[in-house]
């Protein structure tokens, strides 16, 4: 690892401070991601702001359908939120089959969808449940949040603060887990609420996650498994690489689909 | 430089670090806390296992300054009075380790799956959440015997207490 200087804010405002205040500072939530990629060298930030011990981006909020999660929840929180489970059960499977313990125990909801991983869990979570991504200058949906790989709409120093969703009326989410790192070699999230089904896809895109519309369609006609069969997932628009080719990928992507639908029915 | 101060197994501790500096590498160099290992230094293998704050966490995936003011439990920490700790004494009993290189990570981890799942852990859920300790040696199958006999002793002295 380079050198940096390590700081550590108590509030939003001082961690917005501090980082544009750096020469190339970079926010530090839980570390899962951002220590691994300093270490091997691929990034080397001047300084690092420390988030996690600001207050205001923790916490879990559940009033009526209504869910609000702190950037710096932790997965292994959302994974064991009886308030999440009580609303949105699926959310609650998605993070406990995040990583492994001690990752999820470091690791947090904000990092992650910053990050934006095209093989990360929560942001297929995020496009299907319609979420939106709460920053400290404005409210961006999730549509317009998750750009493409590893790109969001966020701003230099831009910092999220929490997400909130609709929690819907049923959802479920199914990955296929690379067997060596447990990111998603695709993982599909249905969710059936008042406006209708949305299926958001990750790990299997080539531009990073997306809604399978076409999919939503044909569920919000018929909500079955079987009504998925008739639905081609295209190659050309899949990720291929040492851990599988796109063909592979998208015939993952359906099955995972067919699978979380079972799950949801 | 960082000045660091922490409770590493009960004891209050402090040093100065440059900001980089890896918790496992503050422990291991600067306090001589050479149980906990460094197996693969990219977050997979899970021999780096200490509890921050009653946490499991990897220490090879952490500063040493993120850590300040937090209360650390490494390996050495578990036993007392002379007297392995009960998981300690599991794996040994149960021949959980070869070379023992991911011993202090595996009984870590153990220790903090045991706290949370108590007497209710089964064979699946330990595997499952043995995701992110890797063994080169046992084929885990004792790993997982020592864990589930700790976790039926340890409930079982649980109950005696009460
Ligand atoms: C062994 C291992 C296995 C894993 N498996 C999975 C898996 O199966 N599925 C999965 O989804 N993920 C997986 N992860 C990644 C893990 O979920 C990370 O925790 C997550 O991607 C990043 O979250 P973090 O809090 O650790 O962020 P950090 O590493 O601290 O930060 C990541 C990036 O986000 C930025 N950032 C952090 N917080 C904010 C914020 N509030 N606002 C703006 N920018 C911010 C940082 O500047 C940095 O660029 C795994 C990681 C490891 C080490
Ligand atoms: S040394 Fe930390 S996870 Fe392998
Ligand atoms: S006993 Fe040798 S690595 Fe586990």
């Amino acid at each position: 690892m380079y050198e940096t200087n390590y700081h550590r804010a108590s509030s939003v405002a001082e961690a917005a401070s501090l980082v544009s205040g750096s020469d190339d500072g970079k926010l530090l939530s839980g570390g899962q991601t951002l220590i691994p990629t300093m270490k091997q060298r691929l990034a080397s930030p001047s300084d690092v702001v420390d988030l996690r011990h600001i207050a205001e981006l923790k916490g879990i909020t559940v009033s009526g359908s209504n869910v609000k999660i702190g950037a710096g929840t932790t997965h292994a929180e959302v994974a064991q939120s009886a308030e999440i489970n009580g609303v949105c059960p699926a959310l609650c499977g998605l993070a406990a089959h995040i990583g492994d313990p001690h990752v999820r125990n470091m690791g947090t909801i904000g990092g992650s969808i910053a990050n934006n991983d095209p093989a990360a869990d929560y942001p297929a979570a995020m496009v299907a449940l319609e979420a939106t991504i709460h920053t400290n200058s404005r409210d961006i949906s999730a549509a317009d949040f998750f750009v493409g790989l590893f790109e969001t709409a966020l701003g230099d120093n831009e910092i999220v603060t929490a997400v909130s969703f609709d929690a819907p009326s049923r959802a479920a989410y199914q990955k296929f887990p690379n067997p060596a790192s447990r990111y998603a070699m695709a993982g599909v999230f249905v969710a059936r609420g008042s406006s209708g089904t949305r299926v958001g896809v990750t790990g299997a895109g080539s531009d990073g996650v997306f809604r399978a519309s076409d999919m939503e369609a044909a569920l919000d006609a018929n909500f079955s498994a079987g009504s998925l069969e008739s639905i081609n997932v295209d190659p050309s628009a899949m990720l291929a690489d040492m851990h599988g080719s796109a063909e592979y990928r998208a015939n993952l992507v359906k099955v995972m689909a067919r699978r979380a639908v079972e799950a949801a029915a | 430089m960082a000045s660091i101060s922490l409770t590493v197994n009960g004891r209050q501790i402090s040093g100065e670090a440059e900001d980089r500096t890896l918790l496992v590498e503050f422990l291991r160099g600067d306090l001589g806390l050479t149980g906990t290992h460094v197996g693969c230094d990219t977050s997979q293998c899970g021999a780096c296992v200490v509890h921050v704050d009653g946490n499991a966490v990897k220490s090879c995936t952490m500063l040493a300054a993120q850590a300040n003011g937090a209360d650390i439990k490494t390996i050495e920490g578990l036993a007392g009075g002379g007297e392995l700790h009960p998981v300690q004494k599991a794996f040994h009993e149960n021949h959980g380790l070869q070379c023992g290189f991911c011993t202090p990570g595996m009984i870590m981890a153990a220790t903090d799956m045991i706290n949370r799942h108590g007497a209710s852990l089964d064979e699946a859920t330990v595997r499952a959440e043995l995701e992110g300790n890797i063994c080169r040696c046992t084929g885990y199958h004792n790993i997982v015997k020592s864990i589930l006999a700790a976790a039926a002793e340890m409930s079982g002295t649980q109950q005696a207490a009460e």
